[in-house]
């Protein structure tokens, strides 16, 4: 009998324990919120009390800076070769002897380059990419952007090597040893990634200097994380059989891996260069601030006078870089041997690597060309044209015939949306804060769950960043909400008709590369700095994940499951949102949880428009070089994301698991 | 467990050719605390008592000897243990107790160094979805072995070719695995297989992912190859038809544990277990049994023909039906040894056991 019973009174308990909880939770919370001015000490984290973690890393960092400066500054100088040599190449002219007696040897022709661009396209993607890349690379030139893409280039050609060869070697080192992933490389990446690239900078700039080594330092940080996921996933992919092959023909451990198991990865390594790629140009862009030069530079001097038409045109630029990069990276992926003929030993050079050896012979050709002829040298004024006037009159036209419009709807957003929100969170007390959290943790993925999630959000309290966290925590809340209300139902339609998924396809491949820098420019131009800027600027980046999720967690739902439940009489309806939707909401949830990391960290950039927030903590620290205040703001961003990301993937998995 | 180390009942013990490969006790236990658990027990273990210890048994008190150039085909369903065995052979995974003697010498007690050498230059290995390197094309996948041995480049690329004429791919050297069909692909591994000259030659169930008539198409081109070749074959299957046509002796695996070992034969008269029994209940017994097997002492009848000892009663069914008078039955030194009456073969084609009862 009590067998029988059993189960039948577990399930109604178990279903009905949790709403409880957290009804009087949130009542409690509530009573806290409400009763925030008698209890001050829960509502606002008492001053006496905040710990002073940012002075201790300040002590720590000066410590390091005048220990080890020898040390640093040695990288400095040995990292420094490889990147002037490039930035010579492509850029500055080499210089040999000094004064005015110096010889001076040319930078390669702009021509030599836009051919070179031309062929590599030919030679991954055919007639159409080849066209693509040489264009868009023609079209920095014309634009009078060449020596500032060349900069952002060569930045970008020695970083990304780097990246790549340290994150294979991580990657496999991971892979070898699944201890050492687990407790120090995963986590070490998580927090690679979350934390905002502004963060790294101010240690960047104190050890090594400001240069664009320090630059190129900080973007191999950020850039190398995904090439160690993609080594670490590939090798786990590869198939067992293809890895029990390898010792049965008697590989070497070190045969086994570099002759079978890697290139058997190859695939999926090539989507992590892809991503190091993408990666490191956002980061360049970014870390012009600390010396690095090019285009971002050039956006950011044009931002700052407020000449919006200089910077959509630097930022133009920057798009034709990232598309190119984009799409010849992803080619090259792609790829595919094709070679039929036969291999003879000793074929010519020539034979074998045609796009290349015409290559070489045009960058030689031209440069030396150039030497004689200034048009090869250095883009000519004449034909360089500027479409900043015209952008100034466009904008100008907007201003004058709809300055009302937008004010009004500027306005009415700060007085009606954004600014009640941000007092609410504001006024948010920190102890209730750290209650609900933990327990949506307790819930989601059990005590330890529980344990990490109160113990980061505590963190944001006693450093005494409580109110600043409210604030960043408001923005991306209202961002994200906005980007999933537009993302979603995008995503939706495009999962029902695939010519909507073919005509949003090329938009959402777009707005995926551009550097984040890149979302500001037009969005300033019209609402001017503040708030409503920086949100909508940080829905256009992060809208895409919860559009790519949702349309891909719809159509991956099995055609068998839909074609059961048509047969049992769903109407399409019905289909949709009893059999599609449920089983694709895990893979929407990711989708969000992306789209929140995304949306946090466009909105630190945003500080540079004048939020009040963490992002705003670390540029001020940035500006004076502080690099304890910098990185503790920086860790409770990166907390608020790793927060956000373990109990969405706890909640994910979950529901995973009872989907089977 | 003492079925499993038997020999069959027809005269293997006096097989004369020498054994290549022999598992003494092989036990392969998955879960935690598993080598202490064997060792403790000295390589003795219920079925129970593992289940009880919260252990899986994949591999359980495997006694196996194979003989040099026979092909020996363990058989056994998904989950029966029947993959990880073979691995244990070729350490591909490590025993977890027990002893793989490799003409003699123990397996589990040599150097990685010297394990290496021995897969390079005498065991070869033929997976179920083949494992082929995707970067290569058929022409350096199969020179592959040889060139992680050190082999020179003309060398390796002079021995390719002579595999890619035998297993028939002549005019695709330079295609690349994903543009070849199943059926080339496992040809691609079975050529890189052979290229190093392996003695013992290991086949996963190399034909289960290939469609049926491509399957027998290929085991038809694995018989004339073993014609030639000659190697030791241990053949993986789950498909008793395959098997029957294919094996010397066939080892029958279940919940890790080998049942029966023999000839398809042996198999068919004298299973072991309802389990055997239930396999061998749809095979068409003409194929598998020989005529010494439902021969009766000579009579005095006249003989319309005579049939070795050895041959399937398939073989000879037809003609002897049609003669309707009795072969007489020869062993290998051409003695008559007996006779095989119309009566039994019709008896055998229309499935009535010799006792009288339907099989």
């Amino acid at each position: 009998m009590t067998v029988v019973a059993e189960p039948a009174s577990v399930r109604p308990r178990g279903s009905y324990t949790w709403p409880a909880i957290w009804a009087v939770a949130l009542a409690l919370v509530l009573g806290l919120f409400l009763a925030r001015h008698q209890l001050l000490w829960a509502a606002e984290y008492p001053s006496r009390a905040i710990v002073p973690i940012s002075q201790w890393i300040g002590a720590i960092m000066t410590w390091l800076k005048v220990n080890l400066s020898w040390f640093t500054r040695s990288i400095t100088a040995v990292l420094g070769v490889p990147l002037d040599f490039a930035l010579d190449l492509l850029a500055k002219n080499f210089k040999i002897g000094t004064g005015a007696d110096a010889f001076i040897l040319p930078r390669l022709s702009w021509v030599g380059v836009c051919a070179a661009a031309f062929l590599a396209g030919r030679a991954y993607g055919g007639t159409r990419l080849a066209l693509l890349s040489g264009g868009l690379f023609l079209f920095i030139a014309l634009f009078g952007k060449w020596t500032s893409a060349m900069l952002t280039l060569s930045l970008i050609a020695i970083a990304v090597p780097f990246c790549i060869v340290t994150g294979l070697f991580l990657g496999i080192l991971a892979w070898q040893q699944p201890k050492s992933e687990k407790y120090a490389v995963s986590p070490l990446l998580d927090l690679m990634q979350t934390i905002p690239t502004f963060a790294y900078l101010i240690p960047m700039l104190l050890l090594f200097g400001n240069s664009p080594v320090s630059a190129m330092i900080a973007t191999a940080i950020f850039a190398t994380p995904p090439m160690v996921r993609a080594t670490m996933l590939g090798l786990a992919r590869v198939p067992a059989e293809i890895s029990e092959f390898g010792e049965m023909a008697g590989c070497t451990p070190r045969q086994k891996l570099w002759r079978v198991l890697l290139p058997s990865a190859r695939p999926t390594l090539m989507v992590g260069v892809n991503q190091v790629i993408m990666l490191a140009l956002n980061m360049v862009i970014i870390a012009s601030m600390i010396g690095a030069g090019g285009l971002g530079y050039d956006v950011l001097l044009a931002l700052r006078a407020l000449k919006v038409g200089e910077a959509m045109e630097a930022g133009l630029a920057i798009v034709a870089l990232a598309i190119v990069l984009d799409r010849v990276s992803q080619a090259a992926a792609y790829r595919q041997s094709q070679y039929h003929g036969e291999i003879v030993a000793g074929q010519a050079f020539w034979v074998r690597y045609p796009n290349l050896t015409l290559a070489i012979l045009l960058l030689a050709g031209t440069t030396l060309l150039g030497t004689v002829i200034p048009f090869f040298a250095d883009v000519p004024k004449a034909i360089t044209f500027t479409t900043a006037p015209a952008w100034r009159i466009a904008i100008d036209w907007i201003t004058v015939n709809f300055f009302d419009a937008i004010e009004a709807f500027r306005v009415f957003l700060i007085l009606y949306v954004l600014n009640p929100v941000r007092a609410f969170f504001e006024g948010f007390p920190w102890l209730g804060a750290v209650f609900l959290i933990g327990l949506a943790g307790f819930q989601l993925g059990g005590a330890r769950l529980a344990a990490l999630v109160a113990a980061l959000t505590a963190f944001c309290a006693i450093t005494g960043l409580w109110e600043k966290t409210m604030a960043t925590v408001y923005l991306t809340g209202i961002s994200v909400l906005l980007a999933c209300l537009i993302g979603i139902p995008l995503g939706l339609a495009a999962s029902r008709s695939d010519r909507f998924e073919k005509i949003i396809t090329p938009f959402i491949d777009t707005l995926q590369v551009l550097p984040s820098f890149c979302f500001i420019i037009p969005v300033v131009m019209l609402f001017r700095v503040g708030d409503v800027t920086a949100m909508i600027a940080t829905v256009a980046f992060a809208v895409v994940p919860a559009i790519r999720y949702t349309n891909h967690g719809i159509r991956q739902v099995p055609p068998n499951l839909i074609e059961a439940a048509v047969v049992s009489g769903c109407t399409r309806r019905q289909t949709f949102w009893r059999v599609q939707l449920p089983l694709a909401l895990p893979e929407i949830m990711l989708g969000i949880n992306q789209t929140i990391l995304m949306a946090l960290a466009m909105i630190i950039i945003c500080a540079m428009i004048g939020t009040r927030d963490l992002g705003q903590e670390v540029f001020i620290a940035l500006s004076k070089a502080d690099p304890g205040r910098g990185i503790v703001a920086g860790l409770a961003i990166a907390f608020i994301g790793i927060i956000a990301d373990r109990l969405f993937n706890a909640w994910s998995a979950r529901a995973r698991s009872r989907l089977g | 467990m003492t079925i499993a180390s038997q020999d069959g009942p027809s005269g293997k013990v006096g097989d004369p050719r020498p054994v290549k490969l022999a598992c003494r006790n092989v036990w392969k236990l998955y879960g935690h605390g598993a080598y202490e658990f064997i060792q403790r027990r000295n390589g003795k273990a219920s079925h129970a008592e593992i289940v009880e210890a919260g252990l899986i048994g994949a591999a359980r008190a495997v006694d196996l000897e194979i003989r040099q150039g026979e092909i020996f085909i363990i058989m056994g369903l998904s989950g029966s243990g029947k993959s990880t065995l073979v691995r244990c052979m070729s350490r591909l995974v490590e025993p977890t107790y027990g002893r793989i003697e490799f003409e003699g010498k123990d397996l589990l007690s040599i150097s990685d160094s010297e394990l290496i050498e021995l897969r390079r230059h005498r065991m070869g290995m033929v997976f179920q979805n083949f494992a082929l390197l995707p970067h290569l094309n058929v022409l350096e996948n199969i020179a592959f072995p040889l060139s992680v041995q050190g082999v020179d480049r003309a060398t390796r690329i002079a021995r390719a070719r002579e595999v890619i004429d035998l297993v028939g791919l002549r005019g695709r050297e330079h295609f690349y695995p994903r543009e070849l069909s199943g059926g080339q692909q496992q040809r691609v591994g079975i050529a890189r297989s052979l290229s190093t000259k392996p003695e013992i030659w290991f086949l996963d169930e190399p034909f289960s992912a290939l469609d049926p008539l491509i399957r027998r198409e290929m085991q038809d081109e694995l018989m004339r190859l073993q014609s030639v070749l000659h190697k030791t074959i241990i053949f993986i299957t789950h498909d008793f038809d395959e098997a029957i046509r294919l094996a010397d002796r066939i080892a029958i695996m279940k919940d890790g544990e080998v049942i029966q070992v023999g000839t398809p034969e042996e198999l068919v008269l004298t299973p072991a277990t309802d389990y055997v029994a239930e396999f061998t209940r749809d095979v068409q017994r003409a194929k598998v049994i020989s005529a010494r097997s439902i021969m009766r002492p000579l009579g005095r009848s006249q003989h319309a023909g005579t049939v070795s000892a050895d041959a399937r009663v398939a073989s000879f069914s037809a003609e002897i039906v049609g003669s309707k008078k009795p072969f007489a039955v020869v062993n290998e030194e051409d003695e008559t040894i007996g006779e095989v009456t119309p009566d039994a073969v019709i008896r055998l084609l229309a499935g009535v056991d010799q006792s009288g009862a339907p099989a």
